[in-house]
């Protein structure tokens, strides 16, 4: 198994030989602040390449075939016009919250994503409470976005705003709810020992029951939370034009854009990372030749093959359902999931109190 | 279709050869290049439609004729977020004000198409009491797509017209700015309301 | 018209004049008029198909009822009168029946004639600093230039009451109150299909009063077929509800052929029989997609396109346009029809009864489109008829108003097929009423397409259309609700007023009952099912 430590360690070794160990480590912090970003940047493009071609697919159409081979430079082209695009200045808004608001969205998208664990070593923010702080992080979104509404000046804005700020704070619960279900199963908060605990099996298939259910609440609340059809009121194309960021244009919209897609990226890794494994590979205990095999596949292709594996299914989610009027998220949420979701806690601490996993 | 197939319009090519005969900075050209590249590939349509070419421009965007192909897939229904705005319909004297705001509100670089007769000239209803004969008295139209409707094709035609339009424009070559940004960010602090009635949308009836 | 029906009526109000030109209709003096409409209501003529405001030059201004019984199917056309062509003033009938409402904020906007009681004279169409009425007969185009200004939102709606000494009272009513959170839907909006407007006060997500504001492609088409030939008006009904070109085309061919006296051969009637039906299901296959497109389910709305462009190819085929088909001439169709038509058509069927199963499968059954649609937007019967919402919105209310059925034309009268019921009146019904009317529609087709029979597709008419002096009616079952054409004649080549009945008009009059209460989410799918077409209702 590939383990990238060595790699940074490496690097990290021949800074500290003819650097002071702060300015070394000054300068570490920086590169991977930048290779964080630039991953964060790849990530949204693929993210919307795909999701323009598996659209596409579900519609009986091409999707974007012109620009590039198999239109693959369709995105490239869209981000040029997006920074060259007028960011419009608009009257009567509270100027500073409506320029602040899509840097407080990307700001929470960027550091729940360096949350994920991506390879053996190759985490980037992993600590004891990392599942903590990355729920903590993520919903400092919903901030943005209510500002983002609040600011623009516009009832449509306003509207999708506190749909948003409703739904998001709601479908929190039930995500913490079903990852708290794996944390009960897994006894650490910490994602890369979360990721090591499934090297006998993932937990989708040790924590029998209760951790199905709490995958599927997952997908559910996951779903909603990055306001993605059927949740996606607070945008909802066809009732509030744009919601939130009907205001916005150009880089500031671009942002808004970039972050929900790699939202759903997050969403999606978070889940192969609790559900699916993460970066360890597919292992049966006791076939001894095949967990060699799997060895051989770099942890970093399991990971993104899983977390895409989750971004499809959300995808053909969005692509056939039709979207749920506000109450009926709600009822949704606090009639059915949480519910639900606080029975399958008790029946997972059932279930690890009188080892009944695997 | 194939570039060499637009075999009817070299002007635009002539008119490219022209801006680029003195020749161009290498960087600020290659850049120029490149953004032009990106606008002229990723042109999202504001969802705007009056009457019957409408339907056709929805035609246009679904499974048989598909110019999500050419990047023009993701409609905008918010005119801030939109680059172009496909006058497919009518205009009559009581839409003009307000599309003219919806053009306002785009955040340049932005492009009008006129799609249809109706739009062109006023059409079958150019002796109306009631209808803009053209939609050139109130926007600035970049590219004109005859028929009634036009078919299908004509727009996806008339579509990689503009797109071909967009590639002369230069970025760095300040033809977009007509203004400076100083004499901009100055209109801007001024109070237009006070000056200019028409901007006084929601005023209330006093009397 | 029966006579015991002519005699009762002579008999209630002998001030009520007779006049046999054309249709033929009553005359009634300005101030019977209300008790005259009263006694009809009462008599069971609850449904008010149209209401045509006139200008008679010298004779003054007035306005045109026409009345239909549902329950026995009687008709009546009454007409009233005003000399004062300054202040002109009749009493209304919107008490009577709700959809006179808008129609007559249409007469106003048109001829300037006030309706005493009326709850709201606004303007319907133009805006509201349009000097003069533009369809009276000396009406100025100069007067009003291009305006770029903004249009002021007005929030009040006058009204004008008469008092014993002959003078009137301007009433100001609110619309809405200074401080409710208002929010503008339209006219650019994506749920609005096309440029509709409302003006929708909320209390947080619910709806507490909603105001249609139509108008913003308001064409003026009446008034431009007034001075053009009878077949040169057939080129604007296509543009008039684009989704239902070929029927409305062949009502004003129907009401020019009837006036005339012309009969069309068989071969054309089955062959308008079964463009019509194609028209329909292209329509409802659009509204089958926007619907789901308003809802969220974008998937849905490119299959329903995916199989509208198999409509339109068999369209194209024979008639050369996709969307406007220009089919329908006065005494034929344009082209006989493609040798590869029947064919076609006879695949289109094939191919259609599996797909709307898999449309029940993508979307009918999907448990988040039906909590959405069931029991949303619920319109009664008796308001379906009282606002005139005819065709799929009147049928899932249970109200019977298929013109096919009430007054067979073409070959519906020799075809079988059914009236698709419903009685919840809800988006469900809506939606339903709409897919199993593909289903009939297909079924009347496939009656029709084995047995055209040879024959003329045009039967030779004079250089020169004039119809006899007279004022006739003719109506066809449009793709969204009964579709009219009501000409006066002066026996000229043009006509003296051409009146179409927009389907569309009393769809949207209905939309603030329906969507009281109801959320934003609603509004759209309401709107969605409700299914109008803009340039139908502005006209």
């Amino acid at each position: 198994m590939f383990d990238f430590s060595i790699i940074t360690e490496w690097i990290h070794g021949l800074l500290i030989s003819f650097l002071p160990l702060g300015v070394a480590t000054f300068i570490e912090c920086v590169v991977i602040g930048g290779c964080l970003m630039l991953l964060y940047a790849m990530i949204a493009i693929v993210m919307i390449f795909m999701e323009r071609k598996v659209c596409a697919a579900f519609q009986c159409r091409l999707g974007p075939v012109r620009v590039g081979p198999w239109g693959t430079l369709q995105v490239f082209g869209d981000v040029f016009k997006m920074l060259t695009k007028e960011i419009v200045t608009i009257r009567h808004a509270d100027k500073f919250l409506y320029n602040l608001a899509p840097y407080i969205v990307i700001l929470a998208s960027l550091l729940s994503f360096a949350c994920l664990p991506f390879n053996r070593g190759m985490e980037v923010l992993d600590f004891n409470v990392g599942v903590f702080f990355m729920m903590a992080a993520s919903s400092i979104g919903v901030v943005g976005i209510l500002l983002a509404g609040w600011s623009s000046n516009n009832k449509f804005s306003l509207i999708g705003a506190m749909r948003s700020g409703a739904q998001m704070i709601s479908y929190e619960l039930s995500i913490s709810l079903s990852i708290l279900t794996i944390v009960v199963l897994t006894d650490t908060m910490q994602f890369s020992e979360i990721v090591e605990r499934q090297a006998d099996g993932w937990f989708l298939f040790k924590g029998h029951l209760p951790a199905l259910v709490a995958f599927v609440i997952y997908l559910i609340a996951g779903n909603a939370e990055v306001n993605r059809g059927p949740f996606d009121l607070p945008e909802a194309e066809s009732e509030l034009t744009a919601g939130y960021h009907t205001e916005y244009s150009g880089m500031h919209f671009g942002l808004f854009y970039v972050a929900e897609f790699v939202n759903l990226f997050i969403v999606s890794g978070v889940a192969a990372t609790i559900f699916l494994g993460g970066w360890m590979p597919l292992h049966i205990p006791g076939w001894e030749g095949f967990n060699a095999v799997m060895d051989w596949i770099p942890g970093f292709v399991w990971f993104f093959g899983k977390a895409f594996f989750v971004v499809g299914l959300l995808m053909w989610i969005k692509w056939t359902f039709p979207r749920l009027r506000v109450d009926q998220i709600l009822t949704l949420e606090w009639k059915y999931l949480v519910p639900i979701g606080l029975v399958n806690l008790l029946l997972m601490v059932i279930v690890v109190v009188f080892k009944l996993h695997f | 279709m194939k570039y060499e197939d637009f075999n009817d319009n070299e002007y635009l090519e002539q008119m490219a050869q022209e801006l680029r005969k003195n020749g161009t900075n290498v960087i600020v050209g290659c850049l120029d290049r490149l953004i032009e590249w990106g606008r002229s590939n990723s042109l999202w349509p504001l969802t705007f439609a009056t009457s019957c070419c409408g339907i056709e421009f929805m035609a246009v965007g679904a499974a048989r004729y598909d110019f999500a192909r050419f990047g023009f897939e993701v409609a905008r229904a918010s005119p801030r977020q939109a680059d172009f705005i496909m006058v497919a319909g009518t205009i009559t004297h009581k839409m003009a004000p307000v599309l003219k705001r919806l053009y306002d509100q785009m955040a340049d670089p932005k492009y009008v198409i006129a799609v249809g007769g109706c739009a062109i000239s006023g059409g079958p209803f150019k002796k109306s009491y009631h209808v803009v004969q053209g939609v050139d008295k109130i926007l600035p139209v970049d590219v004109y797509i005859p028929g009634c409707p036009p078919r299908p094709e004509a727009m996806l035609y008339g579509l990689m017209q503009l797109q071909r339009k967009v590639r002369l424009q230069r970025f760095f070559g300040g033809v977009n700015r007509q203004i400076s940004k100083k004499e901009y960010e100055e209109l801007l602090k001024r109070d237009l309301t006070a000056e200019k009635n028409e901007l006084n949308v929601e005023r209330e009836d006093k009397q | 018209m029966n006579a015991t029906l002519k005699e009762k009526i002579t008999a209630w109000e002998p001030a009520a004049v007779w006049n046999d030109a054309g249709d033929g209709m009553f005359a009634v003096p300005a101030e019977r008029l209300h008790p005259l409409a009263e006694l009809l209501k009462a008599e069971g003529f609850d449904f008010l198909r149209s209401l045509t405001g006139m200008d008679w030059g010298e004779e003054g201004l007035g306005v045109v009822y026409h009345l239909e019984a549902t329950r026995t199917g009687e008709n009546v056309v009454l007409r009233t009168q005003t000399a004062d062509r300054e202040n002109p003033v009749l009493p209304t009938v919107c008490d009577l029946w709700r959809a006179a409402e808008f129609n007559e904020r249409e007469a106003y906007d048109y001829f300037g004639i006030r309706f005493l009681n009326h709850p709201d004279m606004r303007r319907l169409y133009l805006r509201d600093d349009w000097v003069g009425y533009p369809l009276r007969k000396d009406y100025d185009p100069s007067l009003n230039p291009l305006r770029m200004s903004n249009e002021v939102a007005r929030d009040t709606a006058d009204s004008f009451e008469l008092t014993p000494d002959g003078s009137f009272i301007r009433h100001r009513r609110p619309i809405f109150e200074e401080d409710e959170y208002v929010i503008n839907i339209g006219p650019q909006h994506p749920a609005t299909h096309g440029v509709l407007r409302f003006r929708v006060s909320l209390e947080g997500e619910i709806i507490r009063k909603l105001d249609v504001h139509c108008g913003y492609i308001h064409r003026g088409i009446e008034k431009i077929c007034e001075g053009l030939t009878y077949p040169q008006t057939l080129a604007l009904t296509d543009r008039l509800d684009y989704l239902g070109a070929s029927q409305n085309r062949h009502a004003l061919c129907m009401c020019i052929e009837r006036a005339m006296g012309v009969e069309v051969s068989e071969r054309v009637q089955y062959i308008r029989t079964i463009m019509d039906e194609l028209q329909r299901i292209d329509s409802h296959l659009l509204f089958f997609s926007c619907l789901c497109m308003d809802m969220g389910a974008l998937t849905a709305f490119f299959y329903g396109f995916r199989d509208r462009e198999k409509v339109l190819d068999i369209l194209e085929q024979t008639t050369g346009g996709r969307l406007i088909q220009t089919y329908n001439t006065i005494g034929g169709v344009q082209a006989d029809i493609h040798p590869e038509f029947v064919h076609k058509v006879k695949e289109l069927i094939a191919y259609l009864r599996p797909t709307l199963r898999e449309y029940h499968e993508v979307f009918t059954g999907n448990v988040i489109a039906r909590q959405r649609l069931e029991g949303t937007g619920v319109l009664t019967r008796e308001d379906a008829i009282s606002f005139g919402a005819t065709g799929g919105t009147g049928r899932a209310s249970g109200w019977a108003c298929d013109v096919r059925k009430r007054h067979p034309y073409a070959m519906y009268g020799k075809v079988d097929f059914d009236e698709v019921l419903f009685i919840e009146g809800d988006c469900m019904a809506r939606y339903m009423v709409r897919m199993r009317e593909i289903e009939q529609s297909l079924r009347i087709i496939e009656q029709l397409i084995d047995n055209i029979p040879e024959g003329p597709w045009q039967e030779k008419m004079k250089p020169v259309i004039r119809i006899p002096e007279g004022s006739y009616y003719a109506a066809v079952e449009g793709s969204r609700g009964e579709f009219g054409v009501f000409i006066e004649s002066r026996g000229d080549k043009s006509p003296y007023r051409m009146k179409f009945r927009s389907t569309g008009l009393p769809l949207v009059s209905c939309m603030e009952t329906i969507a009281q209460g109801a959320k934003i989410a609603d509004l759209i799918a309401i709107g969605g099912t409700v299914d109008y077409v803009v340039p139908d209702i502005d006209r």
